[in-house]
């Protein structure tokens, strides 16, 4: 997971802050184990097989979409409304890819493999930093641990695939807003706060008000298309955006 | 080929062409600064708008359950400066332990 062309290590200072980003990418791809084991039970209950469910994991490697899409494919729907109902959920990656292309520098063949990477996860490590190396760093430690877990835990799941009560019993369904809240917690205090405060209350009021109106996946497009929309004024205010 | 492929296939390019558009077309160049502005306050709203969405909805619905007491104990470890690993373990117990008793 290391890439020292993207994150020298120059002094003590630089090896912390390159161990709290691995730590933050290692938490949130474990994180999201459970749920690749929930989505290789939902493939077989869908009727897929070990091969479609890693084709699923490694190739498409967005959560919401595959699950929406394998939904689709098991409810007895067509190729066409899986593939949609999947990309729908995927907008917001062409959101993604653009707010991280400033740190994802490099020859052509490289940003290409780096877009397969592009994914909620690694958005919110590499968004977490302000440097565009350690943004890059992050990127690459939240994508390849994301990658890396969630097929791996598909293929778990695939395996086991007997009911997935034991992760609502457990409360691992908690693990993985808890990170989300710890990623979005340094854009609410210190310097900016107020501002991160009211983009982030924005947000929250429109997902959840989307929620009930439209499909999943849609409400946190939505809060991102209101941060667009208020950003044209003066000064973004949290009114404007519901 | 299965039905299962075609939409692997399908849903992975379509999906490639929408994360891969930023990265190769914009390359290492800086966004125009207005753009810039809105990538910046971007991450606060989609990170809230995830917690909300991964805490109270279940399909299309919001529902109030023990994720809540859970995500509101990662809220107050967070307030305690716990680091990262702590705040989510933190919320799996809570949420487990709400949900046993009845959450």
């Amino acid at each position: 997971m290391a890439d020292d062309r993207s994150a020298p290590d120059a002094g003590p200072g630089d090896r912390l802050r390159r161990r709290q980003i691995e730590r933050q990418a290692l938490s949130i791809s474990v994180a999201l184990a459970p749920f690749g084991l929930v989505f290789g039970v939902a493939c077989v209950q869908a009727g897929l097989g070990l091969a479609e469910a890693i084709g699923f994991s490694a190739l498409v490697f967005t959560g919401s979409a595959q699950f929406a899409a394998v939904g689709v494919l098991g409810d007895g729907g067509g190729v066409a409304a899986a593939i949609s109902a999947g990309l729908l959920l995927n907008i917001r990656s062409l959101a993604f890819g653009v707010l991280l292309a400033p740190a994802l520098t490099g020859p052509r063949w490289l940003r290409a493999l780096f877009a397969q990477l592009v994914i909620d996860e690694s958005t919110a490590v590499a968004t977490s930093q302000t440097e565009r190396r350690w943004q890059r760093y992050g990127f690459l430690a939240g994508g390849l641990g994301v990658f890396t877990v969630w097929n791996l835990s598909t293929v778990v799941g695939v395996l086991l695939a007997t009911d997935d009560a034991f992760i609502e019993d457990l409360g691992l369904d908690a693990a993985a807003p808890a990170a989300f809240l710890a990623l979005l917690w340094p854009r609410l205090v210190g310097p900016g706060g107020a501002q991160g405060r009211r983009i982030a209350f924005a947000g929250a009021v429109v997902a959840a008000a989307a929620v009930p109106l439209a499909p999943p996946g849609i409400p946190i497009l939505l809060a991102g298309l209101g941060v667009l929309a208020a950003g044209r004024g003066p000064v973004p205010r949290g009114g404007d955006v519901a | 080929m299965s039905a299962a492929f075609v939409v692997i296939a399908g849903l992975g390019l379509g999906t490639y062409a929408l994360k891969a558009a930023g990265p190769l077309l914009l390359g290492g160049r800086a966004l125009p600064p207005r753009l810039e502005r809105v990538a910046q306050q971007l991450p606060a709203a989609l990170l809230a708008s995830l917690v909300v969405v991964s805490t109270v909805a279940a399909d299309r619905a919001l529902v109030v359950d023990a994720r809540l007491a859970g995500v509101a104990a990662a809220g107050v470890a967070l307030r305690l400066r716990a680091p990262f690993v702590v705040v989510v373990a933190v919320a799996v117990a809570v949420t487990g332990v709400a949900r046993a008793l009845g959450g």
